[in-house]
């Protein structure tokens, strides 16, 4: 079994000066089958609440199948079973009671591949207000205006919210679905490999914006890019073929990991 | 929208600063304790020496940590040219630590009937030091290549001084342990010019990614593989 906890001891001074916050997300003895083939394997970990966690590790090792369990994305594949239990705020969200709609209002997610509506720049942002019921038209305006703002992206568009988001470029679509999921105010951002499929200025914008974003929301981020784990997460969880490795202060992970296995991926030497 | 990674340079270079301002202390006050035979003062010296040792110590792992979110280019050159830098101010801090030892020890005895332009060669060491440093706070090679030939000034102080205490122990032999206080004193304060020397040539790799360091070595042709 793989029981990994909120590391409480500050890493002599290399790791981030912030301690971590209290436990927010608990993950507990979780796997998850597709049909018979288990791709998580009895994972435990605890993730705190508004700092970045970021999951590494290679292809196939789980990562973005533990960051959908977080919202319960995985639902939607008819084959997929899960044992154990995700709490948020102390909760289960795989108890009998919860509301899956209610819950992806809570936690949010972007995808690697931008995926703006065929709508306009507003109408992406305000779409998931309006969907939550949302309909004085000040309020829509304001809180369309405050998600553009933090996600770095008002200042280029406020002069054609009306124009169709699809001819924003690649970076900015990117923190448009962010300015579109965070509108509806989540307490999580789930982002999967959020950054692969833009140049090193918009990654670089994106990075940016994450640390900012972090002041507000608890963000578990997918990411390839080791550089930038180690640039703009606080916390990194290291899987390997299903398995959680090693989790700690991600500047630990970094310098100094526990696990040979660990030490092998970062260094490249797998993967 | 702030760039955090400038930001933790930034912070790296406050970290210099204020080490290195630790460290012209300790010189300053090294030399004031041995010129005007200040015994606690030299103690205290000596005591605050840990301090600058653990700036060494939290620069090397900003810097680190630093390293592992990828800097490039001039990014790159600071960061391993601050963990250079604090590494020639904590060795700075170590000479003014030996300049107090004696400092200490020959406050204890009478003192050498000798005139030695130790204050000019204090003054010339640590303007090396201040100047290099500003060079490095202002990214300015010019400044910091002008800085490394006065290197050299510094080592004909020395080795006058020297033969001055040569020629004293000779005549008076009585003197000759006092004497070789001050020439280890002495020798400190040539190192201390020589570690702003290594900062100036860190200072001209960080602004034109030039390594200027052992010329003579370079003129012979790479090292053997």
């Amino acid at each position: 079994m793989t029981e990994i906890s909120l590391p409480r001891i500050a890493v002599a001074d290399a790791g981030p000066k912030a301690a971590p916050s209290a436990p927010f997300i608990e993950i507990e003895s979780l796997s998850l089958f597709y049909g018979a083939s288990k791709a998580l394997k009895n994972i435990s970990v605890t993730l705190g609440e508004k700092v970045v966690t970021a999951f590494i590790g290679p292809s196939g090792c789980g990562k973005s199948t533990l960051l959908r369990c977080l919202n319960r994305m995985n639902d939607l594949i008819d084959s997929v079973r899960i044992d154990g239990a995700v709490k948020i705020g102390g909760h289960d969200i795989y108890g009998p009671d919860v509301d899956v709609i209610e819950l992806r209002k809570r936690v949010g997610m972007v995808f690697q591949k931008s995926n703006p509506f065929p709508k306009s720049i507003y109408e992406n942002v305000a779409y998931g207000l309006r969907l939550h019921g949302v309909k004085n038209k000040s309020e829509l305006a304001a809180a369309v205006e405050k998600s553009l703002q933090q996600s770095a992206l008002w200042d280029e568009v406020k002069d054609r919210l009306h124009s169709s988001a699809l001819g924003l470029s690649g970076g900015q679509q990117q923190r448009l679905c962010i300015a579109r999921a965070i509108a509806i105010r989540p307490e999580i951002i789930l982002m999967d490999e959020p950054a692969s499929a833009l140049d090193p200025l918009a990654t670089a914008r994106i990075e940016e914006l994450i640390l900012e974003l972090k002041k507000d929301f608890t963000i578990v981020i997918v990411t390839h890019n080791m550089q930038q784990a180690a640039r703009i997460s606080d916390f990194t969880a290291f899987f390997y073929i299903g398995e959680l490795i090693e989790f700690d202060h991600t500047a630990k992970i970094f310098t100094n990991p526990a696990k040979k296995q660990t030490e092998d991926y970062v260094t490249g030497r797998f993967g | 929208m702030e760039n955090h990674f400038e930001m933790g340079l930034d912070a790296l270079r406050q970290k210099i600063l204020l080490m290195a301002s630790r460290a012209e202390t300790a010189v300053n006050e090294s030399v004031q304790a041995l010129v005007q035979r200040d015994y606690d003062l030299a103690l205290r010296v000596r005591e605050d020496d840990n301090l600058i040792d653990q700036f060494e110590v939290e620069i090397d792992e900003m810097a680190i940590v630093l390293l592992t979110k990828a800097p490039l280019a001039s990014n790159l050159r600071l960061v391993t040219v601050a963990m250079k830098v604090s590494q020639n101010l904590e060795r700075i801090g170590d000479e003014a630590t030996k300049i107090a030892k004696r400092a200490r020890d020959l406050a204890q005895e009478p003192p050498v009937k000798i005139n030695l332009d130790v204050n000019r060669m204090a003054g010339l060491s640590l303007a090396m030091v201040k100047e290099a440093l500003d060079a490095f706070v202002h990214r300015d090679s010019a400044a910091a290549r002008a800085l490394i030939p006065r290197d050299k000034e510094v080592d004909a102080l020395n080795k006058e001084i020297h033969q001055q205490l040569a020629q004293h122990m000779m005549a008076n032999p009585d003197t000759i342990a006092r004497c070789l206080h001050w020439i280890v004193a002495s020798k400190s304060l040539e190192r201390i010019a020589d570690h702003a020397k290594n900062i100036a040539e860190e200072v001209v790799f960080l602004c034109e990614a030039q390594d200027i360091r052992h010329p003579a070595a370079k003129a012979a042709g790479s090292a053997p593989g």
